[in-house]
């Protein structure tokens, strides 16, 4: 069986600059694959690679061996892949519910025509739209109101809002971009447990992260990127005695050398 | 997954409890699901008390303005792309009605599947190349198609060139019944406008109608939602165009006569002078904010040639208490009930 994703040497070049250089990993079902590294690493990069954004100029994406490098964001979505971006990109002037909905534009179920004459298609798919909304919000431990426009809400609240709406796209991968970011430690930790009950759903989960704590906790694999460069793939105590990413978070003993494989650029 | 039974839905209610006097009683007004009733049943009491030829003939031309304003609702409320020359498919509407009624000597309604595939194909043929830009750049090529559109009816021989086409036949008769009669003519055009507001309002309310307003507030998530934000883009425009061109053939045949002179610059700007001042997005604000574009200059006729000093005036007055709109979206809805939010709880609490 192949694997639900497939990065093969991922690259993207943004004028002589090359952002990823060379990425390649894997994500199987129900399985949580972290990929970390230093600012400017490439990882959000990467993520919008796979995610249509941005078009690689070289490697494949492939998603459960299909390949879908390179095509429009929408139908690499229609395809089965979800994601959250690294700064909220919410509908501010919608309310909870409605931002949630959004995940569940693919679910069709009714046409223009149903809206008009409000027929029994369209109220049943409106209801359903409610109670699925509900459902993940539930499912990701909202708690707040939710018939609000999302901008009255906290931080750590849209956080939430943004993984229910991805999740609410029943996308076989998820991606999410920096999901610990400005929470707080217990925060942080429903967060972990949150990801792994979106694992047990069936989930391949990719993550990029900071927190390495987190990191280091969460993930069965991690993937360690640096100047757009794959330095480590592994289990979290492989990375973790991996000299190269010692370095790479540390800096080198001796200050003195230069790093060949980095350059000047 | 445990729910907490503590802030959901209590709040809400403190928070309406305690808004008191004359704003709740304002609001409680505006938000009333029959409001909408009560302006339809406004509308067509009015032929008992003003039955004047000339008030008929305002009050036809303001119903038309509010089906123009709706289907801009729909583009730029709606979805948010800035069309500056709406006004070009109320040309399309109103040439296409025009032409087929007088060559075939049909009466106008018969017109209507030839208006709306043409509509239709106008909003295909401006919207496909303009909708790949963004904001202004979209703004200024619909400045631009607008007036083609008029220099086009302007100069070909089919559109009658400047002086447009008269003599249009009615609308329809139907025995004794000629709904070309102003009475008649005023009660059907304000009962085919209200069916277009309830349908845009609706269409607001509906997948669809999401897809356009997540477009509108930021395109890249929306796509990254599974929405092809090209495609419904371009829908928004056709259902602003189709209802531009119902627009159209009522004005054809209230008017019996167009020309190019109908359809300059500055009805795209009162179009969307009503839009904007009405509350963008919300189809109640749309309405009353097009019946005052389009009825205030007639009430301000006293001031004779100060009229539209003052009409600039009180717009420059709203726009800057009001800059949101007279009455823009709400943005809320109805929270989870107690029962309900049990309910999922007890269903989340089997499927574990």
């Amino acid at each position: 069986m192949s694997p639900v994703l497939e990065v093969r040497d991922l690259e993207i070049a943004f004028g002589g600059v090359k952002a990823v250089d060379g990425l390649s990993f894997t994500a199987n079902a129900k399985e949580i694959i972290a990929v970390i590294g230093p600012n400017g690493a490439g990882k959000t990069s990467a993520f919008n690679c796979i995610t249509g954004f941005y078009k690689p100029t070289g490697g494949s994406v492939l998603l459960n061996g299909a390949d879908i490098t390179g095509k429009r964001p929408a139908d690499i979505a229609h395809e089965g892949v979800s994601r959250t971006f690294q700064n909220l990109r919410l509908f501010h002037d919608m309310t909870v519910l409605d931002n949630v909905r959004a995940g569940m534009h693919l679910y069709g179920g009714q046409n223009f025509l149903d809206a008009i004459f409000h027929t029994p298609r369209f109220k049943r798919s409106e209801a359903h739209y409610t109670e699925e909304a509900h459902y993940w919000l539930d499912f990701v431990g909202y708690r707040g109101r939710r018939g609000v426009p999302i901008r009255n809400l906290s931080y750590g609240q849209q956080k939430q809002v943004e993984i229910a709406r991805a999740l609410a796209r029943k996308a076989e991968l998820l991606l999410l971009d920096e999901p610990a970011a400005g929470l707080n430690h217990s925060e942080k930790q429903s967060l972990l447990e949150l990801v792994r009950r979106i694992r047990d759903l069936g989930t391949a989960v990719v993550l990029i992260e900071h927190d390495m704590g987190l990191v280091m906790e969460v993930s069965e694999r991690i993937v360690v990127m640096n100047f757009g460069k794959e330095i480590a793939d592994g289990t979290p105590a492989e990375v973790k005695a991996n000299p190269a990413v010692i370095e790479a978070y540390l800096g080198k003993d001796d200050e003195d050398e230069e790093v060949p494989a980095h350059g000047d650029a | 997954m445990t729910i907490d039974n503590s802030t959901e839905s209590i709040h809400t209610v403190e928070a309406e409890a305690k808004k008191r006097g004359f704003g709740a009683w304002l609001s409680s007004i505006f938000e009333n699901k029959y409001i909408g009733l009560v302006a339809l049943g406004i509308a067509l009491l009015m032929p008992f008390l003003i039955a004047t030829p000339y008030a008929l003939n305002i009050m036809t031309t303001a119903a038309i303005f509010v089906v123009l304003a709706a289907g801009l609702n729909i583009v730029v409320g709606y979805c948010g792309l800035l069309d500056l020359g709406y006004i070009a498919f109320l040309a399309v509407g109103a040439y296409t009605a025009g032409i087929i009624s007088k060559a075939f000597q049909l009466p106008v309604l018969f017109t209507l599947p030839a208006v709306v595939i043409m509509c239709i194909l106008a909003g295909l043929i401006i919207g496909a190349p303009t909708l790949r830009l963004r904001s202004d750049y979209l703004a200024i090529v619909t400045l631009g198609f607008g007036e083609i559109t008029r220099i086009t009816a302007n100069n070909l021989t089919i559109t009658g060139g400047p002086s447009g086409i008269f003599g249009i036949p009615g609308f329809l008769v139907i025995g004794d019944i000629d709904f070309q009669n102003p009475v008649i003519f005023y009660y059907l055009t304000v009962i085919i406008v209200a069916g277009l507001v309830l349908a845009a309002a609706r269409l607001g309310r509906s997948r669809l109608g999401r897809a356009w307003k997540f477009v509108k507030e930021d395109e890249d998530a929306a796509e990254a939602m599974g929405i092809h934000t090209y495609k419904v883009k371009l829908l928004a425009y056709i259902f602003g165009a189709v209802w531009g061109g119902f627009g159209g053939m009522l004005f054809a045949s209230h008017l019996t006569a167009i020309s190019p002179m109908s359809f300059v610059f500055l009805q795209s700007a009162l179009v969307l002078m009503a839009v904007v001042l009405g509350g963008m997005g919300n189809m109640k604000g749309v309405v009353l904010g097009a019946l005052a574009i389009s009825l205030l200059p007639e009430f301000l006729r006293d001031f004779s040639s100060y009229r539209y000093l003052l009409f600039g005036i009180l717009l420059v007055v709203v726009m800057v208490f009001r800059p949101q709109g007279f009455w823009p979206p709400k943005g809320a809805e109805a929270e989870r009930t107690k029962a309900q939010r049990e309910l999922a709880a007890m269903a989340n609490g089997l499927k574990k």
